[in-house]
């Protein structure tokens, strides 16, 4: 059971790295049409990412790697049942890290506007499609007795989920510009200054709406906060996060508004995961066939190697990605080996 | 045609797809390390310059590798749910450790190895390399260890816990070191190696064809030329031969239909080509007679099991099989040729740079090899069919049930348009690549002004003083 528990919040936690880190690769792809007005500023964005844009991609596959083996049965209905949502995500996926790669290669200004647009339009196509399949999953979905369903594609945009990924914009974007003011400099970064408080307030109003509105159309949700009123700690630190953004932002520490901005999704998902424990999928059929924590949960075996596994694997990993970072740390300056 | 049929053609596009890459990514980061290591050994520019054009294309391969992969990962969830329900105890752990130990390791160090060129010394340089080539393998490694359980499961046992029929682990060491483990991972290393030593090869070969970097390219062929011929030797002799015997032992319906052998016989016969008639149930060719006894038991007349000691509903498709196994073999033959005859003109003639029939050899040799290594695998997948868990689950049992038939039909249209568009885009940017050249020479003093080892690294400045917050 403390083994099942275990996995779910090393899964929310494999998640949270992958929204805070490729989460400001994306804000940057979704913002960079409106920041950059000509190829030298578009080439600073790209490799603001570029050295790290792939590493963080990795979280991806690692929480889907992590999904499947901890929860095979979660991570079988969810990603059938999303088919055609799931290949459009691939298709999104595919189009950004080729975009990546293949702006630069030419001079030509079509060739380098048409993979900007690609770059951009992909950015915004991940994150509206993760936070809508997010959405769908917070409401349940008809799972059946044998864990199939089948949505269509127009079932899952549904007003709430939407909303979800509008929200989804909203926070990476201003984690995004956030993250550039630390790696601009000059005019683009004055762009982006300006920008910040603008996307902060609009985050604010979207998200206190969404929350109030997942409140009140979600019993199941509600009581589980009831039930558990310590885990409440999570939604009100999250506003503590965003209200001490807003002060370091205002102080000009933009490195301490990151590291706010990075905290408050960790624990924005940390409270999702509370209004759901220990439903992971929920079914609007018939609360029996709900996928949960217990029941769609790979063997003890196989959950004590796996822990062991991640026990040994996740110190390397932090120590590397905080050397890259550290590495690449400071302003873009173009050269040879850029973008 | 049935949804399962589908669900096996997009599998089998987009996995053959994906594995253009890997081998390329393999095996030009192996010559990546050689360079590497010349490059702190001697100090010669030219090195790093030859370095610093490598790893662009090295950039370019990765990303598609990188692309495609992802797609493999949620292709298990989307297509094959009642498979991940059924292994996702076994498999998905295997998976999972491939993220966490190589990925990431891939992930976290491409950067500086791509972005290395004006900011590492030689030295650190090596290192990010061989930590991205290290990943690589430890990633080669793990997919193949998860592919191996499928063709020769072991280390388990299967219950039904309330879900369905389930493969729950009884044993992780017995999981992950099955009998066709080793064999194959060796196999495939060495495929890859192939693959990216004759990419650098023919990318040479094309220079001196058209008079253009001539000492670079010739110092190219120097290099990649002696890893090609030995590890075609090695491939054929040690690892071909090894990975044979193995699926003769825990996999003799396979074997049977790799070499088209109905009956059981002993002193039976190994074709270099042939043809199976599935009617007849006959196959003929040209052939040595009472090899395959040899190299299965090492005794001329024993006796090898046909395809009629399996039931006939789990036969495979025996033709496909044996065509596109006998296809890698014959590469693999033509290989060694190939390196031999190179390596004779290089070594006693001293001619090879002006035999234009050899460059254009070489200069296609990339893409044999991609053919044999992609061959190699059709071979194992195929003839495994019709099972997805050799012996314990069956394909028809493993797709996803929920998922409708024009759904799969869509996907693989969008996959067949994207990939192609990608690939033609990758190709004309890699001839361009080509055609450009290699930078000019770096400057040995602008290098070794860089930060060369971890304490320099970390106790550079920031390059602008980030002044402001
Ligand atoms: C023998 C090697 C090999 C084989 C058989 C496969 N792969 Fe692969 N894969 C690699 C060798 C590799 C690699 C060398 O590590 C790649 C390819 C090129 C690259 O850039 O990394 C990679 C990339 C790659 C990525 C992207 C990783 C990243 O973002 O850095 C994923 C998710 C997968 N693969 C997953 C798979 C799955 C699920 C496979 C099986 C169905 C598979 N690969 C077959
Ligand atoms: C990289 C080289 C590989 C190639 C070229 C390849 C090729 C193929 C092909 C052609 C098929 C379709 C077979 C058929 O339906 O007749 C297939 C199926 C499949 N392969 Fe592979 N494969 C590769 C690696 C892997 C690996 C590493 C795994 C698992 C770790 C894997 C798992 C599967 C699964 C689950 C199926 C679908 C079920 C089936 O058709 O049996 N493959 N592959
Ligand atoms: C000529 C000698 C060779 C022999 C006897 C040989 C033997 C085999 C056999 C028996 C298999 C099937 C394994 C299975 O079903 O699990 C196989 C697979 C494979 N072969 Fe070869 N091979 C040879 C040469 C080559 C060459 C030259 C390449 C590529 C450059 C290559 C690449 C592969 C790959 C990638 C696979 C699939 C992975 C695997 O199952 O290990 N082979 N080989």
């Amino acid at each position: 059971m403390w083994l099942q528990t275990t996995w779910f919040v090393l899964y929310v936690v494999i998640m949270s790295g992958y929204v805070i880190l490729d989460g400001f690769d994306l804000g940057v792809g979704m913002l960079s049409p409106f920041i950059a007005h000509n190829d030298h500023d578009r080439r600073i964005l790209l490799n603001s990412i570029g050295p790290v844009w792939d590493g963080n991609e990795v979280w991806l596959v690692l929480g889907g790697g992590a999904l499947f083996a901890a929860f095979p049965l979660v991570y079988a209905s969810l990603f059938s049942g999303f088919y055609l949502a799931m290949m459009l995500v691939l298709l999104v996926l595919i189009m950004r890290t080729v975009a990546i790669e293949f702006r630069s290669k030419r001079p030509e200004a079509w060739w380098r506007s048409l993979w900007d647009w690609t770059f951009t339009l992909s950015s915004y196509g991940i994150t509206i499609l993760l936070g809508v399949a997010l959405g769908n999953v917070i409401r349940g979905v008809s799972l059946d007795q044998h864990g199939n369903l089948n949505v269509s594609l127009l079932d899952l945009l549904n007003p709430y989920s939407i909303a979800l990924g509008l929200v989804a914009v909203a926070m990476l974007c201003l984690h995004g510009a956030i993250f550039l003011t630390q790696k601009t400099e000059g005019e683009l970064r004055n762009t982006i200054k300006v920008l910040i408080p603008k996307l902060l307030v609009a985050f604010f109003i979207l998200m206190t709406a969404l929350i109030a509105w997942t409140l009140l159309r979600d019993e199941q949700f509600t009581q589980n906060f009831k039930d558990r009123p310590w885990t409440a700690i999570f939604p009100i630190l999250a506003f503590a996060s965003i209200a001490s953004a807003w002060l370091f932002v205002r102080r000009g520490a933009y490195l301490s508004a990151f590291l706010a901005s990075a905290t408050m999704i960790a624990l924005l998902l940390g409270a999702i995961a509370c209004g759901m424990y220990p439903v992971m999928l929920r079914s609007t059929t018939n609360s029996a066939y709900d996928l949960t924590v217990q029941n769609a949960s790979a063997a003890r075996e196989t959950l004590t190697v796996m822990f062991v596994i991640a026990l040994i694997g996740m110190p390397f990993v932090l120590l590397y990605t905080a050397g890259v970072y550290y590495f690449f740390r400071g302003k873009v300056e173009l050269d040879d080996d850029s973008y | 045609m049935s949804v399962e049929v589908l669900h096996r053609i997009q599998f089998a596009l987009t996995i053959s797809f994906h594995f253009i890459f890997p081998p390329l990514s393999l095996g030009v980061g192996l010559i990546l390390v050689i360079f590497g290591i010349k490059s702190v050994r001697t100090k010669d520019p030219k090195w790093r310059q030859l370095s610093m054009f490598w790893v662009k294309i090295y950039g370019l391969i990765f990303s598609m590798g990188i692309a495609t992969g992802i797609v493999q990962e949620f292709e298990f969830g989307t297509n094959w749910s009642q498979y991940s329900r059924f292994v996702g105890n076994i498999f998905g752990s295997l998976l999972a450790a491939e993220g966490i130990f190589a990925f990431m390791l891939e992930g976290g160090f491409l950067g500086l190895m791509l972005f290395g060129g004006t900011r590492l010394g030689n030295r650190m340089w090596l290192f990010a390399t061989t930590m991205v080539v290290v990943g690589a393998t430890f990633s080669a490694t793990w997919i193949v260890m998860a592919n191996s359980w499928m063709q020769t499961p072991q280390g388990f046992e299967i219950k039904d816990v309330g879900q369905g029929p389930q493969a729950f682990m009884t044993s992780f060491h017995d999981v992950v070191f099955t009998p066709s483990f080793l064999p194959r991972v060796l196999h495939v290393i060495a495929a890859c190696w192939m693959v990216g030593s004759s990419l650098v090869l023919s990318v040479g070969a094309f220079y001196l064809l058209k008079k253009r970097h001539v000492e670079l390219a010739k110092t190219m062929i120097r290099v990649a030329l002696p890893v090609f011929t030995v590890v075609a030797l090695l491939q054929v002799a040690v690892f071909g031969a090894n990975q044979a015997t193995e699926v003769a032992k825990n996999q003799p319906a396979k074997l049977a239909s790799m070499e088209g052998l109905y009956q059981s016989e002993s002193c039976a016969p190994m074709y270099l080509l042939g043809w199976t008639n599935p009617d007849t149930e006959t196959t003929s060719g040209i052939h040595i007679p009472c090899l395959l006894s040899f190299l299965t038991d090492k005794s001329f007349d024993a006796t090898v099991t046909g395809l009629e000691a399996t039931p006939r509903d789990e036969w495979p498709a025996v033709n496909l099989v044996f065509q596109v196994y006998h296809l890698m073999i014959n590469l693999g033959m033509l290989f060694i040729l190939i390196g031999l005859v190179a390596c004779g003109f290089w070594i006693w003639k001293r001619k090879i740079w002006d035999q234009r029939w050899l460059l254009w050899i070489l200069v296609s040799s990339v893409v044999l090899t991609e053919i044999a290594t992609e061959t190699g695998w059709w071979t194992a997948e195929f003839s495994r069919q019709p099972w997805i868990v050799w012996q314990v689950l069956k394909t028809t049992d493993a797709y996803s049930p929920n998922v409708s038939f024009s759904q799969v039909m869509f996907s693989i249209v969008m996959f067949v348009l994207l990939y192609i568009t990608v690939f033609v885009v990758f190709i004309r940017l890699l001839d361009r690549h080509i055609k450009e050249g290699p930078p000019p020479p770096v400057d040995p003093d602008e290098t070794s002004s860089l930060p060369d080892s971890f304490g320099e690294i970390f106790r550079r400045r920031s390059r602008v003083s980030s002044g402001g917050d």
